[in-house]
This record gives structure tokens, sequence and C-alpha cells, in this order.
């Protein structure tokens, strides 16, 4: 073995090889990072799997037909959940408008130079703590504080513009409207902080542009800044539209947990993630087959739609560069 | 000015010009957007300080809860329970998570491996938390026959695990090329890189992710309704065990008075803690810099 091959002075006794030692510790530290990498991929592989093997039977007994009929009734052992796969898509979208146009509102508000830096920050620090509020509490709010604020209001636009779909039936508690709005509040600062990202990445020289051919504050952001940041905000909305799918107390305290199919606004509702959540601790062994297959479904559906937003993301640079 | 023909054109925008008032009408409708959406927040706050507040007595944290017809009472067990969960979440996804970053940030970037790894984390990021304790439910209730704590815990770490994983690898990446350089330069072994200069250095980086992770897991309920279901009693970590946020759910669908003011102080209780680990985690990440 060579031990000085360029033939340095070492005599000073200062520089040494590695000892095995070292090299034995080096060794298993790669090996020990190397093998949780490992691990989170098949952990991410394992979930998927796990559910979808407990869906199994389900899937094999009741096969597509569970996505299109619209009862669920355990003693018969019928189960569809048309309702739930409606109810989610429908809560997810309208809170995907509300939330998405305040959320690019803040966005524009927070990057367009409205404000001093500071209070630009404070701002953004709020949006965010809005973030970290748990959904349970936000619940809560919604029974107590939302719910008989709104009814009202709802009851007057049902009985006054009861003759369009959206208000045909009156608020009597829990419903979609409600709902809704409680998940456009937490899909909110998810669309806010990945917009602003987007409008920040843009380069100062591409907005002094646009203001010295002299355009106002607006046809500079509306021709130039948000068409440069499309990519990101439509990123953002897409993973807004995510979070608002597998959301699930807020909807379970609020949406109301019938299972019926209804374009109202003030009409009961119910999700496939608050359908889980309600059935589950109750289920009994056939039951939660029945439950692991919608499981599986809401799994299918949010994966999709948050791979498509990471890769929207990552493919325009979230600045459209 | 009117000797030549020609009149320049005032520079100074005019309110009611077209262009102009249409930019302060948008300007408007964007202020009046951004100042509702933190009328929400303040409501929030607000509520849960006035209905929550007013339960609020050393009682609450020693207290069992109360049953239907019963007055006063607490959730004691509820809070050492919460405790409990994010504690073992805690020390399932801490390790993992930044052992895993290591590999991700420094020790093989661009491998198949690493990519896969972070798309993985970044997938799971999004994963609707009832799925974590779907799984949950399937794998360690199933497997032992009952609920338990431990259940609860295990759901908990796979919704903190990506958010461990992806703030310790930028945090790690952010360490300056030439602090790593130097000590491998002086004879440094990769591993010995790692711990003696570049973790100490992504310290408070990772500890920052660390304590939002930590934030969003005491948050949670969905993940808890059914692997650590609830309990009016303490803590034993086989039997199913009490959390704040299940508690809060429960209490809230009760028809009983005493029951719903309990769910409101537990809110104000359950917020203070999350408001305090996030204004750890930005004081954290403020020094760094």
């Amino acid at each position: 073995m060579v031990t000085n091959p360029l033939g340095l002075d070492d005599s000073s006794g200062l520089t040494q090889p590695p000892s095995a030692g070292d090299i034995f510790v080096n060794k298993s530290f790669k090996a020990l990072t190397a093998f949780f990498t490992w691990a989170t991929i098949l952990l991410l592989a394992y979930i998927v799997f796990k559910i979808g093997s407990e869906a199994l039977p389900a899937v094999s007994k009741y096969g597509l037909e569970f996505l299109t009929s619209t009862t669920w009734d355990v003693n018969e052992g019928k189960f569809g959940i048309l309702p739930e796969i409606w109810g989610t898509l429908y809560s997810s979208l309208l809170a995907l408008g509300l939330g998405g146009f305040f959320g690019i509102a803040i966005a524009i508000f927070l990057t367009q130079d409205f404000l001093p830096y500071r209070v630009e920050m404070v701002l953004k620090n709020i949006i965010e703590l809005l973030a970290a509020i748990p959904s349970v509490v936000y619940g809560l709010w919604g029974i107590f504080v939302l719910i008989p604020l709104l009814r009202p209001m709802c009851n007057f636009l049902n009985t006054n513009f009861g003759g369009i779909p959206f208000f045909s039936t009156s608020l009597s508690g829990p419903g979609m409207f409600p709902a809704a709005l409680v998940l456009s509040i937490m899909i909110l600062p998810t669309v806010a902080a990945i917009s602003q990202d987007a409008f920040r990445a843009i380069p100062l020289k591409t907005k002094e542009a646009a203001f010295g051919m002299g355009t106002t504050r607006w046809e500079a952001i509306l021709r130039v800044m948000i068409p440069t940041a499309s990519g990101g905000i439509f990123g953002a909305l897409v993973l807004g539209f995510g979070r608002a799918l597998g959301e699930t107390m807020a909807l379970a305290m609020l949406i109301g947990n019938s299972n019926k199919i209804s374009l109202s606004l003030f009409a009961p509702g119910n999700t496939l993630a608050s359908l889980l959540a309600l059935n589950f601790p109750e289920a009994g062994n056939h039951e939660t087959s029945v439950l692991m297959y919608a499981a599986c479904i809401l799994l299918l559906i949010t994966l999709l739609v948050n791979i498509a937003g990471a890769f929207i993301i990552a493919k325009t640079g979230s600045g459209g560069k | 000015m009117t000797d030549n023909h020609c009149t320049l054109p005032t520079l100074v925008r005019q309110p009611f010009e077209r262009r102009a008032f249409i930019s302060y009408v948008l300007s408007a409708i964007t202020i009046l957007a951004a100042v509702a959406a933190c009328i929400p927040l303040f409501s929030v706050l607000v509520m849960l300080i006035y209905r929550g507040g007013r339960r609020l007595s050393l009682e609450i944290f020693y207290a069992l809860p109360p049953t239907a017809f019963e007055s006063g009472g607490g959730f004691g067990n509820a809070i050492v329970g919460t405790l409990f969960m994010v504690g073992i979440a805690a020390a399932i996804s801490i390790p993992f998570g930044i052992l895993a970053a290591i590999y991700l940030a420094e020790l093989n970037p661009h491998s198949k491996a690493a990519q896969i790894a972070r798309f993985s984390a970044k997938t799971m990021t999004g994963l609707p938390s009832i799925l974590a304790g779907v799984f949950a439910y399937a794998t360690v209730v199933l497997t032992l026959g009952h609920y338990s704590a431990w259940a609860g815990g295990v759901a908990l770490s796979l919704l903190m695990l990506p958010v461990v994983l992806l703030t310790a690898e930028q945090a790690i990446i952010m360490v300056p090329r030439p602090m790593k350089e130097a000590a491998y330069g002086m004879g440094c072994t990769p591993a010995q890189t790692m711990i003696k200069v570049t973790l100490p250095v992504a310290m408070p980086g990772i500890i920052t992710g660390v304590v939002l992770a930590v934030a969003r897991a005491a948050g949670e309920t969905a993940p808890l309704l059914f692997t650590s279901l609830f309990s009016d009693y303490w803590l034993q970590a086989n039997e199913p065990t009490a959390s704040l946020a299940v508690l809060i759910y429960n209490y809230s669908g009760m028809p009983f008075e005493n029951q719903i003011e309990l769910a409101w102080t537990a809110s104000l209780v359950l917020v203070v803690l999350v408001f305090v680990l996030n204004i750890i985690s930005r004081a954290i990440g403020q020094r760094k810099k």
C-alpha cells in the first residue's frame, strides 16, 4: 500500500489519511442516508399499494358501478359515491373560484408596489397565519359564527330568487355554500403564496419597460405582469384545487353530509373526505373495504391534480421566464 | 403656448380620464379584496378569545372531560395526548426526513433515487390528511387489532415527513459551498464534513422546518379520527387516546352548552400553541439571515 503517493513531507504527523474507522463511519453514514431516501420512495408506493389492496374486495364486488350509483345503504349492502364525487368537485370548484380570486388579488396587492415594504411584510405574515389555523377550528367557527351569519342572507336569496337553480333551497343549517366559503379561506394562503412567488420572479425591467411606454398601473398589471406570471398563477390554482379536494374536517363539520346531488348552493351535500371521516369510525369489516375503495378514488384524484400542479410550476419556472 | 400651433398634452394624469379611472377602480377592488381576506382571521381570533377565554382557567389543564350533563371539567388528557402523539410523529419523521435530505441535498443529489425521492416527497405534501389516517388504520390499527396512540403518531408522521425532508434539503443546499470545500480540503470524509460543518450551519433552517411540521401535526384532526379515536381518561399508549383536535370536533356537534364552551376553549389553546410554534420557527428562520 502506498501511504504517501505524492511524496509530500508528512513527518510532522499533522496530515494523516482517514483511519479505517473514519472510512467505515463514512460508508455506513452514506448507506444510512441512501436507505432513508429509498424508504421515502417505498413509503409512498406502500401507501398506494396498501390502500389499493385493502380496497380490492370492494373493487371486485362493485366495480365501476360504485362510481355511478347514488345510494349508500349499509343494511342493504348498496354503495355508490357519485354524490360524494360531485360534492367534492363542486365544493372545490366553488372554493377555487372564491379563493383564487382573493388569493390572486392579494398577490397583486402585495407585489405591485401598493404598500410600503414593511406593511407588505406584515400583511404577508397575516395571510400566512390564516394557513396555520387548524381546519377543525375553522369548522367550529363555521358552525357557530358563519352559518348563523349567512342564513338570513341565503334564505332571502332563496325566497326572492328561488327560480335560479343555485338558490333553489333554503339554508337550514350546514350546506354547500358555508362549506365552500370556509374552504376558500383555507386555500387562499396557498394560492396567494405561490402567485406572489410568480410575480416576484418577474425581472424589474419588464415592469419598467411597461411603465416607460406610458401604461397605467393596471394596464401594466393586466397586460404585462399577469401574462408573464400566468404559469405560476395557474400552478398555484391547481395546487389550491388539490388542497381543497383533500380537505376534510371543515367540510365534515359544515357540508351537512347528505347523500344528494344538488346544484343549489344552500343544500347539504357530502364529499369523499368527509364520507371517510364520518363513516370510518363505526364501519364494519365489509364497509371498511368499501370505504377503502372511496379512499382510493380520492387518492387518485388528488395525486393527479397535485402532480399536474407541480409539473406546471416546474415547467414554467414559477415565473415564466 | 398659443404662439405655436401645437399644444403639449399635460403629463399629469387626470383622475377622471378613462384609463386612469379604470386603474383607480381596480386598485380599490384589490384593496377591498385584501382587507376582506383578513376579516375571517380576525373574526376567528376575536371569537376564540371571546368564547374560549371565558372558560380559561387552571382547571381545564388538569381536569378530565365532563360527562353529558356534568358542569365544569377540562381536557388535560387531550393536551397530554396531543403532545404524546406529536412526539411519536416527530421521533419518526425527524431522523427519517433529515437523513434522506442529506442524501438528496449533498451526497448524491442528481442520482435517479434522489430525483424520485424528491418527487415522492413533493407528492406526499399534497396527500390529503384523511388518507394518512386511512393508511395508518390499514397498517397499524388492523395489525395491532385496536386503536392506539401509536397509530395516531404514525398517521401524523406521514404528514410531517415531507415538510421536514424538503425544508432540510433546502437548508443543507443553502450552506455556502466554500465551507464544505474547506472541510473536504482539510481531509474530512463526506460524513465528517456533513456532521461537523454542514449540519451545524444548516441547523436553523432545519429547525424552522421541524417546528412548522410540528405545528401542522398538532392541529390535524382527520388522521386521528379513526387511529387514536378519543378517550375520556388519561393517556395509555395502547388504548384509544384523546387529542385536542378530535375533542374540538366531537364536542362541536354536542347539544350541551358545557361541551361547546370547552370546544371553544380547546380551540383557543390549540391556536395559541400553533401560533407560538409558527412564531418560533419564523424567529429562528429570520436569525439565520
